[in-house]
């Protein structure tokens, strides 16, 4: 059950999002990559990400949208985690994440203004991310 | 003749039943008033010599007895976040045949310290964490436990990572502690059956003599099981068959009593089509749900309030008035019976709505849910729609000439929504068997499957 690298991650696809294919990848990959993985798939809400946090003490959620509603299903999340004693926890969200093709940089203040800690745009191949949760949670640089 | 005699000491009344283990069929029955208070044995012997005068002198090889008498096994339960841990707890508690009187989430507080130790459990079930998950909530809980006064068994099922600090902490105290394997080893998986045992056992060697039942030790091998325990394992092999033999597959059962109501499913309510999602807690094959307050005479009230009095006076095809005036009867005498035809019909209604609201309680629910890609199907809890054969146990229940008219005002229902049987037909287990079977496959499984068979097997379409 345990990753090699002892850090637990819980992921899914938020929202009413059934996109399954990117979130079975993701999920492979960061397995591969040493990490304990709490895949929650799709159609995940807000509230199943933390619970999911709260009993297995994970370290980073990561959240995926692909159908470009995740600005609105992203809300509040950070208010939230902080609410459920998930204080200081990193989260990170990616993927198609608004509607149509907007300034990348523009989207990723709003998200960071939301409290998510790294946000990645459409196109994002794994190895970043998992270089990103190794700088972050193991300071691997 | 190789015989075998079952017990069970209900809250209410000691049931016998007589098994001749060559022929595979039941002797005879017989019951007669639980005499917990003084002593066990007189309301035993009572019953049993009612039996005596049915099967004739009988010398039996076995002796076995179930008991949900002087409260049944009364237990406490915790976890860590309520849809998850807590919600493993609390059905690990009622499948081990419980009577869970509450389930803690998050930290324990001072106050609800309090309340545990004025509930004074039997047992405590202490969860939190899934394993290398978080283990502060289930310390801190351990710490609360252990500051109580009393002497009842702590059983610690919670992240392996906590455990023997948990049972260090505990053990400070007068509660025994004991270990087994976290009811919630990793996200959303299961795993209640090794803390089932363990409860179980704790009941074998503490609680029945804490409750005075062993004085009828003399004649029973022993007590082995909770009643609805029993009741579970016969569902079971029912369910599932013998070697060689095949079960009657998915089945549910209600034990519908005065007070509470007992619904039972072996099926594994997994969806019914490929377009629907399941998400939560995946539910037990063998689940077991109780309603505290849905019954037919001391929760009378409970299920008129669940089910909304005018549609007890549409089912019952009283007036709401008169439903009232019948009810007042009840409130000043819980131990009566039909006596007119107005408590009949009132009666008809109460057990039938009792059935569909603890149908509706134990049952999952379906949502269809508008994504862009088109519209999905959202389950949650276990999809019951295609269980074609309900059991049926309880006084109110195997008595009614009107049995299948009532089932089928339980189950109809304008709730899509809701994942009951679509038309399960009823099975009456008029003779009060299901407990007996149930303690007695735990020595001739085949034995208790071939009368079962023989009783509930019937062709139901």
């Amino acid at each position: 059950m345990e990753g090699q690298n002892g850090k637990t991650l819980v992921m899914g696809v938020i929202g009413a999002d059934v996109h399954a294919v990117g979130n079975q990848i993701l999920s492979f990959a960061f397995r591969e990559a040493g990490f304990n993985v709490i895949n929650l798939g799709v159609m995940v809400s807000q509230e199943e990400y933390i619970e999911a946090a709260i009993e297995s003490a994970a370290d980073a959620i990561v959240v995926s949208s692909l159908y470009g509603h995740g600005e609105l299903d992203c809300q509040g999340m950070r208010d939230k985690c902080d609410e459920a004693g998930l204080k200081g926890i990193l989260l990170y969200v990616g993927g198609n994440i608004v509607v149509g093709k907007q300034d990348f940089t523009e989207v990723e203040k709003r998200f960071h203004a939301m409290g998510f800690d790294r946000v990645f745009g459409p196109g994002t191949a794994p190895e970043v991310t998992i270089a990103a949760l190794k700088k972050d949670l193991l300071g691997e640089e | 003749m190789n015989a075998a005699l079952l017990t069970d000491f209900g809250s209410t009344c000691t049931k016998v039943t007589a098994v001749d283990l060559s022929a595979h069929r039941i002797l005879g029955t017989a019951y007669d008033f639980t005499t917990v208070q003084t002593d066990v044995a007189h309301g035993l012997d009572r019953a049993l010599q009612k039996l005596k005068e049915k099967t004739g002198e009988i010398d039996y090889q076995v002796h076995l007895a179930c008991s949900s008498a002087a409260g049944g096994l009364r237990m406490l339960s915790c976890g860590l976040v309520p849809s998850l841990t807590a919600k493993a707890a609390h059905l690990a508690a009622l499948g081990a045949g419980a009577k869970v009187l509450k389930t803690y989430a998050y930290q324990l507080t001072e106050e609800d310290g309090e309340e545990i130790t004025r509930l004074s459990p039997d047992i405590f079930l202490l969860t939190g964490g899934t394993d290398g998950g978080n283990t502060e909530a289930i310390v801190h809980n351990a710490r609360v436990l252990a500051s109580l006064p009393g002497k009842f068994p702590i059983v610690i099922a919670g992240n392996r990572a906590a455990a023997s600090k948990c049972r260090e902490i505990i053990e400070t105290s007068d509660h025994p502690a004991l270990v087994t394997e976290n009811v919630m080893p990793s996200f959303n998986v299961l795993n209640i059956l090794p803390a089932q045992q363990l409860i179980r056992d704790i009941f074998l060697e503490r609680i029945i003599k804490a409750k005075g039942l062993t004085k009828a030790a003399g004649i029973m091998d022993d007590i082995v099981m909770p009643t609805p325990s029993a009741v579970m394992t016969a569902l079971q092999l029912l369910s599932d068959g013998v070697d060689g033999k095949m079960g009657l597959g998915e089945l549910m059962a209600v034990d519908l009593g005065g007070a509470t109501t007992d619904i039972y499913s072996i099926a594994s309510g997994a969806p019914g089509s490929a377009a629907t999602l399941l998400s939560g807690l995946p539910e037990p094959y063998a689940k077991r749900t109780v309603e505290g307050d849905i019954g037919m005479r001391y929760s009378a009230r409970g299920v008129v309030e669940a089910a909304g009095i005018q549609e007890v006076a549409r089912v019952a095809g009283l007036s709401a008035d008169e439903v009232e005036r019948q009810l007042l009867r009840i409130d000043e005498d819980k131990s009566l019976l039909p006596d007119c035809p107005e408590m009949e019909k009132l009666d008809f209604a109460l057990a039938s709505l009792a059935i569909r609201t603890g149908l509706l309680r134990h049952a999952g629910t379906v949502h269809q849910v508008y994504t862009p890609v088109g519209p999905v199907f959202q389950q949650k809890g276990k999809d019951l729609t295609r269980v074609q054969r309900l059991l049926l146990t309880g006084g109110a229940l195997i008595h009614s000439p009107r049995m299948h008219d009532m089932l089928k005002a339980a189950l109809t229902i304008a709730a899509p929504e809701a994942l009951i049987p679509w038309h399960a037909a009823p099975v009456a287990d008029a003779e009060y068997i299901l407990s007996a079977m149930g303690l007695l496959s735990q020595k001739y499984p085949e034995v208790a499957f071939d009368i079962m068979y023989q009783t509930f097997g019937k062709d139901v379409h």
